[in-house]
């Protein structure tokens, strides 16, 4: 069993005309690394109406059903996390429960709202209350605003962890852009952090460092844009790891982070 | 037969890299079924004279049949042309300069130079767009990256220059490619280290567009784990010769001669 915790797929109203490809190239590709499950989020309107990353409270509600109209027609492969944007509370907080309602399994932010603000502290309760994790989009080591999102590196993810202990985080792309040792130093002491290995960085060291940082029981399995970067990591994982540690990253540990029954093993 | 033509040897000076010595390469190279490696001493690249790397990278490739020597030019430093003269004696497959790092215009007249004597002694040049991903790259690591403009120039400068190009992602291909004319365009080699796999694709589209020929096997380890290339060949759908162009056979009729 492999499990991605961290994929996309587009629909009819995101600007890419080849929205159909993209799609069935992402599953045709899981066939053959052999990933059971993808735990997809849809960003609105991947920026065609608002921006990807500060998603439209018009937009949200049509990626989210166009996910779950993927999960109907893929049962046995797709799961979906409800995408919200924080700064509109009442429009997430209803989204999440009319999603995770209709069989989605986590909650996902993108980079509308730095993760130390308060305003991300309503939806981490109901992520509490419902055993559901929350994915956030994660800079490795933002040192700057950059153009386009309110993005939250692992430190600021981590304060967001530290307020709410209960919860289950999983910092997004550990491998997609910027400098992970700072968010692996930040990790260590969040323990209800886990660390998404998607990203299309295959930097030398980075899962030697991971280990070491977080240790194996923290490490999910992910691959987001990018499923070749995904897999030559879960190949490199097997080098590293006894077999039992390397089902860990495959898809045990994420059986303990999402709600019970999300996957055909529960 | 697997050749990797992107290739280091030695310490990064912005980031602990495990596994950089050539019994480290020489592992990782077994453990992912690569049969012969092109070499760079990569702490050299960083120094003021770069070439001065070069005499241990003879050493150790001296040592290890399944090493081929990818000495350093600086054309900016006098002498360059003996740098390259040892390089073409010595039979190293290609030469590199990385632009940037020596505080060269990419296109200015020092690369223009060494770019018509590479193309005088039959030996193609290298250049690396990138060594890692800007958004991590370490404060203090400030080279510019190669642009497309840069390679666009320095083919067109020299009728019989041959250029490898590595760690350059779809957009950067697709600009050189078809912003050269096809005599152009059939002197350049891309690795495919930087080139994202599916659900993207851009491989698969290059492939097609750009075609099999234009691009050679290589993985930029060990700053990057070379599992990613052979990842992203197993995902695509290749006849055994298409592969086989990929992993060798474009960098032995191409480049070694």
């Amino acid at each position: 069993m492999l499990i991605d915790v961290h994929a996309h797929f587009y629909h009819d109203r995101s600007p890419r005309a080849d929205w159909r490809e993209r799609n069935a190239s992402r599953l045709a590709a899981g066939e053959q690394i052999g990933i059971t499950i993808h735990v997809a989020s849809i960003l609105g309107s991947w920026g065609r109406a608002s921006p990807t990353y500060f998603p439209s409270p018009a937009d949200l509600p049509y990626g989210n059903d166009a996910l779950l109209a993927l999960a109907r027609e893929h049962p046995n492969r797709v799961r979906g996390y409800v995408t919200v944007n924080p700064n509109y509370t009442t429009h997430a907080l209803g989204e999440i429960v009319r999603c995770l309602g209709a069989g989605m399994i986590g909650i996902k932010l993108a980079a509308s709202r730095r993760a130390t603000d308060p305003l991300l502290d309503p939806i981490c309760e109901i992520a509490r209350e419902r055993g559901v994790p929350v994915l956030q989009h994660v800079w490795q080591h933002r040192r700057r605003d950059w153009p386009g999102q309110e993005a939250s590196d692992g430190a600021e993810l981590c304060a967001l962890a530290g307020r709410h202990p209960k919860v289950r985080f999983i910092l997004g792309h550990i491998g997609g852009g910027g400098a992970w040792q700072h968010s692996l130093a930040a990790l260590r002491a969040a323990p209800n952090v886990f660390v998404d290995l998607s990203g299309s960085g295959v930097d030398g060291g980075l899962l030697e460092s991971c280990l070491a940082a977080v240790g194996v029981e923290r490490l999910l399995w992910g691959s987001d844009i990018t499923m070749d970067t995904g897999w030559a990591k879960l190949r490199y994982l097997t080098h590293l790891l006894s077999p039992d540690e390397v089902e860990l990253v495959k898809w045990k540990t994420a059986v303990g982070v999402f709600p019970r029954g999300a996957f055909p093993s529960d | 037969m697997r050749i990797d033509v992107n290739v280091f040897l030695g310490a990064y000076p912005y980031r602990r890299v495990p596994g950089t010595s050539p019994e480290a390469v020489l592992r990782a190279m077994e453990r992912v079924g690569i049969d012969e490696a092109w070499v760079t001493h990569l702490p050299g690249l960083f120094w003021q004279a770069p070439p001065e790397g070069n005499a241990w990278l003879y050493e150790a490739t001296a040592r290890e049949r399944r090493f081929q020597p990818v000495p350093a030019v600086h054309p900016g430093l006098p002498g360059w042309e003996a740098v390259l003269a040892e390089a073409r004696a010595r039979g190293a497959p290609v030469v590199r300069c990385d632009p940037t790092y020596c505080g060269l215009d990419p296109a200015g007249a020092e690369m223009r130079g060494l770019a018509a004597a590479c193309g005088a002694a039959g030996l193609p040049l290298l250049l690396a767009v990138r060594l890692e991903d800007a958004r991590q790259r370490h404060p203090n690591d400030r080279a510019a990256e190669v642009p497309a403009a840069a390679v666009r120039a320095l083919v067109r400068s020299d009728a019989d220059v041959r250029l490898v190009v590595t760690h350059a992602d779809r957009a950067f291909v697709e600009e050189v490619h078809f912003g050269s004319t096809p005599e152009e365009a059939a002197r350049i080699w891309w690795d495919i280290c930087w080139i994202w796999g599916p659900p993207e694709d851009h491989l698969k589209t290059l492939l097609h567009t750009v075609g099999v020929e234009r691009f050679v096997f290589g993985t930029g380890q060990p700053l990057r784990i070379p599992e990613n290339s052979v990842s992203k060949l197993d995902l695509l759908e290749l006849a055994p010769q298409q592969r086989a162009a990929i992993e060798s056979e474009n960098a032995r009729r191409g480049l070694l001669h």
